[in-house]
């Protein structure tokens, strides 16, 4: 039981993390319907401007935990947002209207680039990041074993949970994500009502990596190292968990980003860590087979 | 025509790929008119209705909104100078409660006007009042339209296109619609371009029509005149009218 608890607490805090990325994923996907494989490498440069971003505090002498992590989260979103602005720009924006599979070759090809860029700028090896936060608290003790939550697992949660809401809401009750619902449901509707449909795309990848940044940096303060090849596998998981959750759908990807956190978490636990990924994507492989709109996500078809 | 027309269309061309839809379309719309546009299935009614917005963009000759040339412009531009369209299709959003699919209609719109332009559509389809929070999808087709129709309305448009209003939906409904259209167009002062291959409805409501065959206009005149006209009478309306 305390074993399974603290798997739980474990799981729960990656799966933060995966949903936050497969948000990015879903929207993009919803409105434009391609698989920006890129939105993986825009978590990872999170992660870097994070590490760079919590250097420039330590420079500065913010010595506030609670300072220094709002600050880096701002700016992490700030510069990915940039970039994701930037990649939608240059890489598929005049690719619209072309055959289905140009952007997605496209989007490969970017995230093929942007790992070299940072590799160049900032070296092939792993960089720590330091501990920004640390202690925690025991939950329990039972058969002999402690169950721990740290302080970093509940910002973890906590920044997650506030951000997903504040997303949901803005999608579902503000002008912005009303619009952002319209271009995703009829582009060609959403402009003849007045909708600038470009401007909506581009702040759907711009909202998109400003959560992957979050994710980068909490990544960079859970696991204390990152390099230029993070971006890869964590990015295909969190595909993998927006396709489960169904692609397309915002609640989707947050179940799915908590669901592959759980496998993965539990499959390392109880069989084994070598195996996890392995756990992970058969996950995907079972979903594309037996139900390839995901568990949220809306069947192909529909009544028009 | 002394006036400046409001809409006018000057031998507009366009295509869908290689295929060509509209061969040098010439007609025009003064302020206030109802016109029609009539014409058989693949006539290019829609798409010189959607060329009017932009999308497809003309590849030759000019669309004039009061003048200025509007061809180029991207289509939420087009919008914004006071056309809105009610598609083929209706092209409601499927997964959008009624009142957000009129809330989307009001884009364009000045925020201090909702409210009363919602009650104005409210009054005007009591219907739609009664499903304000029952998703867009999942209306009948007369409901779709009179949504699609209220939602053009919301942004107080100058001018109004429908495409094919009529279309696919029981006889009473079809009455109801077009006495609203004409509503509009006495009531509120909006000029409307109708688009039908219900001809007889269309006509009689209108002040002029046109008739496009083959990407081209063929006949244009007062909608009384074309209604008696034998050559509209063979193609469009023997078979009966609603």
């Amino acid at each position: 039981m305390a074993y399974f608890s603290q798997q739980l607490i474990n799981a729960i805090t990656l799966g933060a993390i995966y949903g936050l990325i497969a948000i990015g994923y879903t929207m993009v996907y919803g409105i434009i319907g391609m698989i920006n494989f890129a939105h993986g490498e825009v978590f990872m440069i999170g992660a870097f401007i994070s590490l760079i971003g919590f250097l420039i505090c330590s420079m500065l002498g913010i010595g506030s935990a609670p300072v220094a992590i709002v600050l880096v989260l701002l700016m992490a979103m700030a510069f990915s947002a940039v970039y994701g602005w930037a990649i939608e720009r240059t890489a598929y924006r005049p690719l619209r209207g072309s055959f289905r599979l140009a952007p997605l070759i496209s989007a490969i090809g970017v995230s093929i680039a942007l790992q070299n860029y940072v590799q160049l700028t900032q070296g092939a090896r792993p960089k720590p990041g330091g501990q920004i936060v640390s202690g925690g608290f025991n939950l329990f003790s039972a058969d002999g074993f402690d169950v721990r939550v740290t302080w970093l697992q509940i910002i973890i949660v906590v920044v997650t949970i506030l951000l997903m809401a504040g997303f949901t809401w803005l999608i579902a009750r503000t002008s912005l994500g009303r619009q952002q619902r319209a271009c995703e449901q009829d582009m060609k509707m959403a402009s003849l009502l007045g909708v600038n449909v470009d401007r909506t795309i581009s702040l759907t990848f711009v909202l998109g990596a400003a959560l992957a940044a979050v994710a980068g940096m909490l990544f960079l303060m859970y696991y204390g190292v990152i390099d230029f090849f993070i971006g890869f596998l964590a990015g295909i998981k969190a595909f993998t968990a927006a396709v489960l959750g169904g692609i397309g759908s915002l609640p989707g990807a947050m179940l799915g980003g908590l669901l592959i956190g759980l496998i993965e978490v539990f499959w390392a636990g109880y069989f084994s860590s070598e195996y996890k990924d392995v756990a992970v994507f058969a996950i995907l492989v079972l979903v594309l087979i037996f139900r390839p709109s995901g568990l949220l996500g809306r069947p192909e078809i529909e009544k028009v | 025509m002394a006036e400046q027309p409001m809409l006018a269309v000057a031998g507009v061309t366009t295509f869908y790929g290689a295929i060509q839809a509209l061969h040098g379309v010439d007609l025009e719309v003064a302020r206030g008119e109802i016109v029609a546009l009539i014409g058989a299935n693949g006539a290019g009614k829609s798409t010189l209705l959607m060329t009017i917005c932009g999308s497809p963009r003309a590849s030759g000759g000019a669309v004039r909104l009061d003048g200025e040339d509007i061809t180029a412009l991207p289509t939420h531009e087009i919008v914004r100078r006071g056309v809105a369209q009610v598609p083929e299709g209706r092209r409601i959003f499927p997964r959008m409660s009624v009142f957000e699919n009129l809330q989307m209609g009001a884009t364009l719109g000045v925020p201090a006007h909702f409210a009363h332009d919602l009650e104005r559509v409210f009054t005007m389809f009591p219907r739609l009042a009664e499903r304000r929070d029952q998703r867009g999808g999942t209306l009948s087709g007369g409901e779709q339209q009179m949504l699609a129709i209220g939602r053009a309305l919301m942004s107080r448009p100058r001018l109004l296109l429908l495409d094919e209003p009529s279309l696919g939906l029981a006889p009473l409904i079809v009455r109801q619609i077009f006495e609203v259209i004409g509503r509009i167009a006495r009531e509120e002062g909006v000029t409307i371009f109708l688009v039908e291959q219900n001809a007889y409805h269309a006509l009689r409501l209108a002040d002029r029509g046109y008739v496009l065959a083959n990407g081209r206009v063929r006949l244009s005149g007062a909608g009384r005149e074309l209604l008696a006209n034998a050559e509209v009478r063979a193609a469009y309306l023997e078979g009966g009218h609603a």
